[in-house]
């Protein structure tokens, strides 16, 4: 099999790669004036692992390779982010990026399955994800292909009853090739989880229902990585890896304001992330 | 009087068993069909396909939301997923599923709503699907068919199969009569089939009413109406041109169908009609209720989807043609 097609084994630059995205993703929803900046800087450094920590193994000239590790991006409002990291991989060009929620553009507000070339899944529902990945791990299953499934969940979204359904089903088809990725933040829209809907004891919730769960610091690319690497032995049962991130990580005044939550950055706010995101 | 009887047609198994018959023929045919299960194969009989390829058939249980997204995953693998179970518990309850991850997705996934309509019965109204065309009506890629008879159901899981992108499919628990002769169906997504000519008006139905209609046109007869009958298999897309054509030829119409008048087939008749050659129209179908557990003919009956609830309708639409009314 061939590997992945970028491969940057050393974290400075994964580092670089993840402010880059960052960037990315402020100039796209700056310029759109709408979209979801904090929820999508909250998991850079999770995809940035994915995609360029040798994790996945993709071709982004032939987006549908049947033999292709699949990535589904079930909290679709993280779509700037999936957008500019399969910009940056090579699935299409960077022009693309500034065409976010414009008229006659492929470039949706939140995923639409097969869009955009590498856009595994239509989400922004939320709570659907894990459920394609399942039918994905069975599907691979049939036409006896070994890929892998990663799926990026929210933790507002793991309040929907459709994620434990798919929680039992992966633990009852034995999805060992199955890893889900929770970007929990510890916000939702509109306010801190615990005190919204409390989602604890959380690990202890998804290990009853058949998961390993392990933990990680989610901007921790390093970490990430190795995490991801030893899901890779664990047999008989799913993985999900709990990163533990900050909302609107990168950008301080948006870190300590969840009401930025589906909000773009004004101009001016703009410029002052720009900064803090290069000084970083 | 059975149903189709005054017709003179032969009667048959209930629908749901010949959906099994046809699910397993088709999984015979291709290999990359699969069957997804909400734990009611042995009442959709989907079950049929388990019992010869285990390894082709999932039940996910009672999920119906998780049900449709691993029907979607399994789809984009290019393998074919039937997505089966009640057609009240499927839409209800997985109607943003089935939107976002089949319709909007535009995928090769296969829904099979069964226990359509109110002929399920004795179960009563919790389980029925008296709204499930007017809910698939709300995506716009989805086609939509509902065989008349156990030929049509035979050809209808094949050209669903055969299609490529989402379709859905309505099965009952009663059996229809024959409409066709067995194996002998012309069945084209797309194309509705006039299953008895005539001049004076035209009873358009689709489901258990077509053999309903046929029932009424026999009748009709008698009276020296000549009633032409249409099997309007696919619900989307509609048959645009034999719907104007019955319009333009006979010059009134009837709409007869087991399910919601608001939403229904019979509004998307009306607006074809509406736009090309206005005729005037009645409409055979479920008021704005929930019908109860009763014997499924005691419910058609009570709730005026019988033949002779068509022939007072197609009367009163002749009379509204002859006399240049609407």
């Amino acid at each position: 099999m061939t590997e992945s097609p970028i491969q940057i084994p050393d974290t400075e630059s994964l580092k670089r790669l993840a402010k880059d995205l960052r960037l990315d993703i402020l100039d796209m929803t700056t310029k759109a004036g709408s979209g979801h900046p904090s929820s999508s800087w909250s998991a850079v450094e999770i995809l940035t692992a994915l995609y360029f920590g040798g994790i996945l193994n993709y071709r982004p000239d032939e987006p549908w390779w049947r033999e292709r590790d699949r990535f589904i991006m079930s909290k679709g409002h993280a779509a700037p982010l999936l957008y500019a990291v399969l910009a940056r991989a090579g699935y299409f060009d960077r022009e693309e990026l500034w065409r976010l929620r414009e008229i006659d553009s492929p470039v949706q507000g939140h995923p639409i399955q097969g869009m955009m070339p590498g856009v595994e899944a239509t989400t922004g529902s939320l709570g659907q994800g894990l459920s394609v990945g399942i039918g994905h791990i069975l599907g691979g299953r049939l036409n006896n292909l070994d890929y892998r499934v990663y799926v990026l969940l929210g933790d507002g979204e793991c309040e929907a009853g459709q994620i434990w359904e798919a929680a039992m089903a992966a633990a009852h088809f034995k999805c060992d090739r199955l890893t889900a990725i929770l970007d929990y933040n510890k916000y939702q829209e509109t306010g801190p989880i615990s005190r919204e809907m409390a989602l604890e004891p959380l690990a202890e919730k998804w290990r009853s229902f058949g998961w390993q769960v392990d933990e990680v610091d989610g901007h921790d690319i390093g970490a990430l990585i190795e995490k991801l690497k030893s899901a890779r032995s664990v047999s008989n049962q799913p993985v999900i890896i709990i990163a533990h991130t900050i909302k609107g990580k990168g950008v301080s005044f948006v870190e300590t304001d969840f009401r930025f939550h589906g909000r773009a950055l004004t101009p001016e706010q703009a410029e002052k992330a720009r900064e803090e995101i290069l000084c970083s | 009087m059975q149903l189709g009887e005054i017709a003179g047609l032969k009667p048959s198994q209930p629908m749901r068993d010949i959906f099994g018959e046809a699910l397993l023929a088709v999984c015979q045919e291709n290999p990359k069909v699969v069957v997804l299960d909400g734990d009611l194969g042995n009442s959709t009989k989907a079950e049929r396909v388990r019992f010869t390829f285990p390894e082709r058939f999932f039940n996910i249980g009672i999920a119906e939301s998780n049900l449709v997204g691993i029907g979607a995953g399994l789809a984009a693998c290019d393998l074919i997923p039937w997505i089966t179970s009640f057609s009240s518990f499927l839409l209800c309850n997985a109607y943003d599923q089935i939107r976002l991850s089949i319709a909007m997705s535009n995928i090769n996934a296969k829904i099979l709503g069964s226990h359509g309509g109110i002929t399920l019965g004795k179960d009563g109204p919790t389980q029925m699907g008296i709204e499930d065309l007017a809910l698939m009506g709300g995506l716009p890629t989805m086609v939509m068919l509902v065989p008349s008879d156990p030929t049509s159901m035979h050809a209808a899981v094949r050209a669903a199969t055969e299609y490529i992108g989402p379709v859905f499919l309505r099965s009952s628990r009663v059996a229809m009569p024959f409409i066709y002769p067995a194996n002998d169906c012309p069945f084209e997504i797309g194309k509705a089939n006039i299953v008895r000519q005539g001049k004076d008006l035209t009873i358009i139905g689709n489901g258990i009413m077509v053999a309903a209609g046929l029932d009424a046109a026999a009748l009709l007869e008698k009276e020296g109406i000549q009633a032409r009958v249409i099997d309007l298999f696919t619900i989307r897309p509609l048959d645009r041109d034999t719907i104007v054509n019955a319009a333009r030829e006979t010059g009134a119409i009837v709409s007869a169908e087991e399910h919601l008048l608001h939403g229904g087939v019979g509004a998307n008749i009306a607006r074809i009609v509406a736009e090309n050659y206005p005729v005037p129209m009645r409409f055979i179908g479920l008021a704005d209720v929930y019908v109860e557990s009763a014997d499924p003919y005691d419910l058609l009956k009570k709730y005026h989807l019988t033949a002779q609830d068509i022939v007072l309708a197609a009367r009163d639409v002749y009379k509204a043609k002859i006399s240049g009314a609407s």
